[in-house]
C-alpha cells in the first residue's frame, strides 16, 4: 500500500483525494442523523405482532413477522423502481437505505455515491427513464447528475415512496426461511450509526444496492513506493483535483475517459492509459443522440452483421480512424463490449491535450513505465478501473456467484432458486439502467402476485424459467469482470417482454 | 394483452417538444385528494374546463388541472402531429405533476387519455362522451353530420353541430359562443380516430369510469357500453345533456358525480 493510502474493507481511498471530496466529510465516517434504527412495526390485524417465528436461521432471535410485505435493500433508482411497482401491484413495501436520501448512486452527498461534479448521463432520455414516468421535454437529451436526482425524488414524491423507507438503517443479513422457492425470508437490519439488530420477515426480497460503488483496484508493481497521488475513481469529484497537475488516467472506460477529458481541459497534463483500443461512439449522429440512431437501425429488424458494418461506417464517417491519432486499433467488434459515449476524448486527442498511452507495467518512485517502454511522470494517478458488484448481506451460493465472485442469475435478475428475490438494476446496459430495472421489478411484483392468486401457474412458470447466467447481449461479449453485468438493452428487454407475457397472459398452464 | 415492454419508436423518435397550456386552480386547504388533469376533445383547448369545471373541482377539494395538447387552444404546434403526440402531451402534464393525478378525458381526449394511460399509471381514469373511433363509428357520425365530417377524410376539419355538443337548455348564444371558440385536430390524428384498433391496457389496473349522457347525437348509448365494457363497468348516464358535458347547461351534475366516484376509489 502507498503510504497516502487508507484502507477501509475492500475500498482504498488516498486521503488526499478525501479531503478533496467533501471538506466537511471525514472519508470513513458516515454522518446519518439517527442512531438508533428505525424500522417498521409489525403488521397489525391478523399476524400477531413481534411473535417469535420458527425455522430462522437464528433461532434465538426474535422475528416480527411481516406477512406479504416486500423488502426492498436500497433506495437508489432502481430500488425506487422495486418500491413503486410492488406497491402498485398492492403489496406492501419497506425499503431500507443507509443513506439520508433518496437517489443512492446519483446522490453526490452520498458516501458511496461515484459521481463527480461534471458527471453527467451517456444514454438520452427515453433509454435512461422510467418508461412510465417521462423526464420532462425541457430537460436536455444527457442531463446531468444533479438534474437525475432531482428526477428521483419527483418520482419517488409523486408515487408517494418516501413513507416507504426507512433511512440510516442498513441490512445486515439475509436469509431464506426455507428451500422452496417461494420461501419467505429474515431480514436482519440495524442503524448505520449502531444500535440493536433486528430481524423482520418478509415474503420477497429485492436487492436494489448497486454495483458502482466497491472499486476495483489492478495491482501493479512499485505502486508502493510511487510518490504521486494515487487514487480510485470513486474519490474524483470535481476537476480542482486535477487543476494544474500532470495526469494519468488508468481504464478507458466512460468514466475514465471522462475523467481523461477534463484533465485535458484544467491539467497541464494528461495520458490516459488503456489495455485495449474501444470503439469511442460520439453522443450525437445525424443530428440526433447516438443510442435514438442505434434504435432506429435496431427497429428495423437488421442483422448484427449488418448493423455492425453500418456501425462501422458511420464511426468512420464521424470520428475517423483512431489509430490515425495515436489510439489502438479496436480489437474487437462495436457491441462486444460496452459503448464508450464521449464525443471530447478523440477531439482532445487531436489538440494534444490526451496523450494515448498502453497498459501500465510498472510504477517507480518518480515514474510510470507503459507496456512499450514509455514513460510518464504524473502527479496525480486517477484509477477509473471500475467496481466490482457486492452483496455482503447475502452467501453466495444465492446469488449464484463463481469463485471470483460473478453473479450468476436468472433473466439476471433471479436469485438462481428462488423467485422472491430479486436484483433490480444488476445490469450493465448499452443505455440507462433505470427503464430496465423497471421492468425488472414489474416481472418480480406479477410474479409475487401470481404466486399468491395462482400458486400452481406461478410454480408452473418458474420450472420454465431461463437458466442461471444466460447473457443477454447480441454480439459475443468480452469475459472480464468489467463486462460480468454486460446486456444488450435490446435483446434483455426482449426476454422480459416473452418472460412477463407468459406470466401474465394465461399463456402458463398447469396442465 | 399483456403490458408492451419493447418501444422502439418511441425511444428512436421521440415527438417534438412544444410549449404547452396547463391552467391550474388549487384548493384553499393543503390538498389530501389526488390531483384531477382534465383533457379537453379534438378542436377544443384547456378553456373549456376553465369554464366551471376546474373552479368546481378546486372548490371540493381536488388540485384542479386543464391542458390543451399541442395546436389546440394555447399550446403550442410542432407539424406532424398524430395521436401518439397527444398521448406524449398528457404523460408529460401528468408526470409533471406533484402526485400521482386523475385523468380525465372528454371526447376524443378520452381517447387519448385511454392511451396515456397504458404509459402512465393513473391513480384514475374518467372517460367523460368517449369518441374512441373506428372506421363503424365514422361511419356512422358520418350518416348523422355528412358537412361535418366528411371534409376531414381529406384533411378537412371536423365541424360537429351545434345540437349536438348542447342541450336546449344552454342559451343558442352561448352555443354560438362556445362552437365559435372551436379549433381543429392534426389532420394524421383526425384520420388516426377511424382506423380499426382499441388503446392498450392501462398499466396500474386503475379504476376507471365512462360518462355521458343517452342523448348525447355524437357518441350513442351503444358507443358509452361499448367503451364502459372494455373497463368491465356501466356508464354513468346523465339525460338530456349534449356532447359538451363541461359547458352544458347542468355541466354540475356530472362533475360531481363524478367527483363522488373520486372520492370512493382513488
Amino acid at each position: 500500500m502507498p503510504a497516502g493510502i487508507v484502507r477501509i474493507g475492500e475500498i482504498a481511498v488516498s486521503d488526499e483525494s478525501a479531503r478533496h471530496a467533501d471538506p466537511g466529510r471525514p472519508a470513513t465516517v458516515r454522518s446519518a442523523p439517527q442512531s438508533a434504527p428505525s424500522v417498521p412495526a409489525p403488521r397489525s390485524g391478523e399476524v400477531a405482532p413481534d411473535r417469535v417465528a420458527t425455522g430462522t436461521a437464528d433461532r434465538t432471535a426474535e422475528v416480527s413477522d411481516r406477512g406479504d410485505a416486500v423488502c426492498v435493500i436500497g433506495a437508489g433508482g432502481s430500488g425506487l423502481a422495486a418500491i413503486k411497482n410492488f406497491k402498485q401491484y398492492g403489496f406492501d413495501v419497506d425499503c431500507y437505505e443507509r443513506e439520508t436520501g433518496v437517489g443512492g448512486a446519483w446522490n453526490w452527498r452520498h458516501e458511496r455515491s461515484p459521481v463527480y461534479a461534471s458527471t453527467h448521463l451517456i444514454s438520452s432520455k427515453p433509454f435512461t427513464q422510467f418508461p412510465d414516468f417521462p423526464m420532462p421535454d425541457d430537460w436536455p437529451d444527457y442531463p446531468h447528475h444533479s438534474t437525475l436526482l432531482t428526477y428521483f425524488e419527483r418520482y419517488a414524491d409523486h408515487f408517494g415512496l418516501r413513507e416507504h423507507i426507512w433511512f440510516g438503517t442498513e441490512v445486515v443479513k439475509v436469509v431464506p426461511t426455507s428451500d422452496e422457492p417461494t420461501t419467505t425470508w429474515d431480514v436482519t437490519v440495524r442503524g448505520v450509526r449502531g444500535g440493536a439488530l433486528k430481524t423482520l420477515r418478509y415474503a420477497a426480497v429485492v436487492v436494489a444496492n448497486g454495483h458502482n460503488w466497491a472499486p476495483k483496484l489492478p495491482r501493479y508493481d512499485g505502486l508502493d513506493s510511487f510518490a504521486g497521488t494515487v487514487l480510485h475513481a470513486s474519490a474524483y469529484k470535481d476537476a480542482a483535483q486535477v487543476r494544474g497537475k500532470r495526469v494519468l488516467v488508468v481504464g478507458a472506460g466512460n468514466t475514465g475517459c471522462d475523467i481523461a477529458v477534463e484533465a485535458a481541459q484544467q491539467g497541464a497534463k494528461c495520458w490516459h492509459s488503456s489495455r485495449r483500443g474501444y470503439w469511442y461512439a460520439p453522443k450525437y449522429a445525424l443530428g440526433k443522440p447516438a443510442d435514438q440512431v442505434n434504435d432506429r437501425v435496431l427497429g428495423m429488424g437488421l442483422p448484427l452483421r449488418l448493423r455492425q458494418w453500418l456501425f462501422h461506417l458511420t464511426m468512420r464517417a464521424t470520428v475517423g480512424d483512431l489509430t490515425r491519432f495515436g489510439l489502438p486499433k479496436p480489437d474487437h467488434k462495436v457491441f462486444e463490449t460496452h459503448p464508450i459515449a464521449n464525443s471530447q476524448l478523440v477531439y482532445h486527442v487531436g489538440h494534444g491535450g490526451i496523450v494515448p498511452v498502453p497498459d501500465v507495467e510498472r510504477f517507480e518512485r518518480n515514474q510510470v513505465i507503459f507496456t512499450d517502454g514509455r514513460t510518464a511522470d504524473p502527479d496525480v494517478v486517477v484509477l477509473a478501473t471500475g467496481y466490482l458488484p457486492r452483496f455482503e448481506f447475502l452467501t453466495p451460493d444465492l446469488f449464484g456467484a463463481d469463485e471470483r465472485g460473478r453473479p450468476s442469475l436468472r433473466w439476471q435478475m433471479f436469485g438462481p432458486a428462488h423467485p422472491t428475490l430479486s436484483f433490480a438494476g444488476l445490469v450493465q446496459p448499452d443505455g440507462g439502467i433505470f427503464t430496465i430495472a423497471h421492468w425488472q421489478t414489474e416481472l418480480a411484483a406479477a410474479w409475487l402476485r401470481l404466486a399468491e392468486t395462482a400458486p400452481e401457474r406461478a410454480l408452473k412458470w418458474w420450472t420454465r424459467a431461463a437458466e442461471p447466467g444466460r447473457r443477454y447481449a447480441d454480439a459475443d461479449v468480452k469475459d472480464s469482470s468489467r463486462h460480468w453485468l454486460e446486456i444488450s438493452h435490446w435483446v434483455y428487454l426482449k426476454a422480459l417482454q416473452r418472460a412477463l407475457t407468459d406470466l401474465t397472459s394465461g399463456k402458463v398452464k398447469t396442465t | 394483452m399483456s403490458t408492451r415492454i419493447m418501444r422502439p419508436r418511441e425511444w428512436a423518435d421521440p415527438p417534438r417538444p412544444v410549449t404547452r397550456e396547463v391552467l391550474a386552480v388549487q384548493p384553499d386547504a393543503a390538498p389530501t385528494a389526488p390531483p384531477v388533469l382534465f383533457v379537453p376533445g379534438f378542436g377544443q383547448g384547456a378553456w373549456v374546463y376553465a369554464e366551471h369545471w376546474l373552479e368546481h373541482t378546486a372548490g371540493r377539494g381536488f388540485p384542479a388541472y386543464a391542458m390543451s395538447v399541442r395546436g389546440h387552444g394555447g399550446s403550442g404546434s410542432a407539424g406532424k402531429t398524430t395521436m401518439r403526440a397527444y398521448v406524449h402531451d398528457v404523460t408529460q402534464v401528468a408526470a409533471g405533476l406533484p402526485r400521482q393525478a386523475v385523468l380525465v378525458g372528454h371526447g376524443a381526449g378520452a381517447l387519448i387519455v385511454a392511451m396515456a394511460m397504458a404509459r402512465y399509471p393513473v391513480k384514475a381514469g374518467v372517460l367523460v362522451a368517449p369518441v374512441f373511433g373506428g372506421p363503424f363509428a365514422a361511419v356512422a357520425a358520418a350518416a348523422r353530420n355528412p358537412l361535418g365530417v366528411l371534409p376531414a377524410l381529406v384533411g378537412g376539419r371536423l365541424r360537429p353541430r351545434r345540437k349536438q355538443l348542447f342541450s336546449r337548455n344552454l342559451p343558442v348564444e352561448e352555443q354560438k359562443a362556445y362552437l365559435a371558440r372551436r379549433g381543429r385536430a392534426a389532420a394524421r390524428a383526425q384520420w388516426q380516430l377511424i382506423q380499426p384498433g382499441e388503446p392498450e391496457e392501462p398499466v396500474g389496473a386503475p379504476p376507471v369510469l365512462v360518462v355521458g349522457s343517452p342523448d348525447d347525437r355524437l357518441v350513442s348509448r351503444g358507443d358509452l357500453e361499448r367503451v364502459a365494457r372494455r373497463y368491465e363497468g356501466a356508464p354513468l348516464l346523465f339525460p338530456g345533456m349534449g356532447h359538451d358535458m363541461m359547458l352544458d347547461a347542468r355541466w354540475v351534475e356530472p362533475l360531481d358525480a363524478i367527483l363522488d366516484w373520486l372520492e370512493k376509489t382513488a
